[in-house]
């Protein structure tokens, strides 16, 4: 599904360059769920943005769905990131004066989907998250777990072929922070290919899969045994 | 453009954001409310110009006289000069080549009735070519003829005001009205474009004036003009040399500059154009200023608009909004606010001009207008440079990676 080589991706700051990534290979099979851990500054952000097209790479290959990710111009990017992948914040990031319904239909919208269908689509994603009852709150009107649910079901009504996590459970409780986990692991039994940027052990021990960086290289990468998030809800 | 779903994410956005809506809806309204609402009152106040100072004819000269300051040829200065029937004459006899009209004017203040009503006008005693110096037009009946000078009838041509005043729904012509005890026939009724004042006046036979106050031949004042085709270069040298002439029969000094008084009015409403042209420019120059203020006003709350919706932007973005999208979504919405809330204001300032008509009268302005296309034109003006000042937030915007959008600040 995702396969990143000899990556490399560095910032200019004032006279320096800061080498952030120093050569990644890393594959990404479809269905997987996998966690990518690190302290500050070992790149997992960096890399994140560049499989989520958010930030461009230096030198290497970044092949998504056999497609071959380059020359990204913005207009040419917003289309793959709508086509391609849905992104799930740790600040959640729903438009706050617009109900739950409504931003869940907003990438339907990009993709031109008329504006029935549009609802219908977002409802069924609400319920599969639990919220179909909160469909006309705005987001003021519900909790962080809520939230962060609304926005799952935002990142997944495109369809997109991988979902990309950045710290979903930063913002949340411990008790949430599962909850989150556990419909995050459902919706990767369902077959979605999954990446959790995350810093926190045992989010990752729910994922299938640990990659770990460190000063821009991978250190480590080894399946796990899943933990099952239901156990603790 | 046109597509139902755009126009739906717009109003939903305009909705939800009342506030900002009518923050930005207010100032283009106001900018165009006060451009309009000046340039009117501008028009106004020129109206009010044209119409005091055109009236009137403008190839005329003024004569007065006054007291001499210098001694000459064995009078003592400070001797009072006053014309006489006779000076009318003299210039008629001496000017046949400048000369086109002329005529004596005495002014008295006079208290006239008919029946119960009374009140003072200023009565004039003329000749009948004073009707072209004012351009005197007759509403019903006739003006003063030379009949009525020689025999020094007490004829009377009254304003349309003293009409209205003395006879309010009577028939004027032909009554006789009471002129501080004496009785004149009233002849004729006229209109004057110079205003309320010019047509509280009533005109008599200078003659019969003259008859009134013990048959002497004084006169106030006379109004000379000159034929037009000569123009105001002629005009000066004809005023130069009937300076003289009177001030030789008179026997002032030639150097004296007073005694005999001589006003130009074609040389006056020249310089009143010029004023009323300068007008104009200082008009113009506060509309554009307003104009201006408003399109700044647009471009800060654009500013702010586009800076507070970033991180939604950036959302967006990330949601598969291309860069073009964004820009048009800002546009549209900007665009649409900026015409509906311009027009508003436009409409609003027009009806006040209008209902306004001459209520500032005393302000010397008189009909303020607005001509459909400038209030249109600025409006347009407006929404462009609204459009504008939204575009260039709206691009940066868009051009900022949802990375940097969405970073938790």
């Amino acid at each position: 599904m995702i396969n990143i080589e000899n990556l490399h991706k560095s910032y200019k700051m004032g006279n320096n360059t800061l080498h952030v990534l120093k050569g990644i290979d890393f594959k990404v099979e479809e269905g997987e769920l996998v966690a990518i851990m690190g302290s500050s500054g070992s790149g997992k952000s960096t890399l994140l943005n560049i499989v989520g097209m958010l930030d461009l790479l230096d030198e290497g290959q970044y092949t998504l769905d056999d497609v071959i990710i380059k020359d990204l111009d913005e207009t040419k990017a917003a289309r793959y990131r709508n086509k391609f992948l849905g992104f799930i914040f740790q600040s959640f990031n729903l438009i706050n004066y617009k109900n739950a319904l409504e931003n869940v239909s907003l990438p339907l919208y990009y993709q031109g989907i008329k504006r029935k269908e549009r609802q219908q689509v977002a409802l069924s994603y609400l319920e599969r998250v639990g919220l179909k009852d909160w469909a006309t709150h705005l987001p003021s009107e519900l909790s962080g777990g809520q939230k962060q649910r609304v926005a799952i079901a935002r990142a997944m009504a495109a369809r997109p072929k991988v979902l990309l996590a950045d710290e979903p459970t930063g913002a949340l409780d411990t008790t949430t922070s599962y909850e989150v986990m556990d419909l995050i692991q459902k919706i990767n039994e369902e077959g979605k290919t999954i990446l959790v940027v995350t810093h926190e052990e045992d989010i990752a021990k729910m994922c299938k899969r640990i990659v770990r960086l460190k000063d821009g290289v991978i250190v480590e990468d080894k399946k796990v045994n899943q933990v099952l998030a239901s156990n603790y809800v | 453009m046109f597509s139902l779903d755009r126009w739906q994410e717009i109003f939903q956005t305009i909705a939800k954001n009342k506030l900002r809506t009518f923050l930005s809806g207010f100032t283009v309204a106001l900018g165009i409310f006060i451009f309009i609402i000046l340039f009117g009152f501008g028009n106004g106040l020129k109206n009010t110009f044209k119409e005091e100072f055109l009236d009137d004819a403008t190839n005329t000269l003024r004569l007065f006289a006054g007291k001499t300051s210098k001694p000459y040829k064995g009078f003592k200065s400070n001797r009072r000069i006053e014309f006489k029937n006779s000076d009318i004459e003299d210039i008629k006899l001496n000017f046949p080549f400048y000369l086109q009209y002329i005529t004596p004017r005495i002014n008295r203040y006079v208290t006239s009735s008919y029946k119960n009503e009374s009140n003072r006008y200023q009565s004039q005693g003329v000749s009948p070519s004073h009707q072209y110096f004012e351009k005197t037009i007759m509403m019903s009946g006739r003006f003063l003829n030379e009949n009525d000078i020689n025999n020094k009838t007490k004829n009377a041509v009254i304003g349309r005001l003293v009409a209205r005043d003395l006879f309010n729904q009577d028939e004027p012509l032909g009554k006789y009205i009471s002129m501080d005890g004496v009785a004149f026939k009233v002849i004729g009724v006229f209109q004057d474009e110079g205003g309320d004042n010019e047509e509280r006046v009533v005109f008599l036979p200078y003659t019969t004036r003259q008859l009134l106050e013990k048959s002497n031949d004084k006169i106030d004042q006379i109004l000379v003009s000159f034929k037009p085709e000569l123009g105001s270069k002629v005009a000066l040298i004809f005023e130069k040399k009937l300076r003289l002439f009177l001030k030789n029969k008179k026997s002032i000094d030639p150097t004296d500059s007073k005694g005999i008084f001589i006003r130009n009015v074609a040389q006056a409403a020249s310089q009143n154009e010029q004023f009323s042209t300068g007008l104009q420019y200082i008009v113009t120059f506060v509309g554009l200023g307003t104009l201006i203020a408003g399109i700044i006003g647009i471009s800060n709350i654009m500013v702010f608009v586009v800076k507070e919706r970033t991180k939604e932007l950036g959302v967006r973005k990330a949601l598969g909004a291309s860069p073009r999208s964004v820009i048009a979504m800002i546009l549209q919405e900007s665009i649409f606010i900026t015409t509906l809330s311009g027009s508003i204001g436009m409409i609003i300032a027009i009806l006040i001009l209008q209902n306004l008509g001459d209520t500032l009268d005393k302000f010397f302005i008189r009909n303020p207008y607005v001509d459909i296309s400038t209030a249109i034109f600025s409006t347009v003006i407006l929404i462009i440079f609204g459009g504008i000042a939204g575009y260039i937030p709206a691009k940066r915007a868009a051009s900022i990676k949802p990375i940097v959008a969405l970073r938790d600040e």
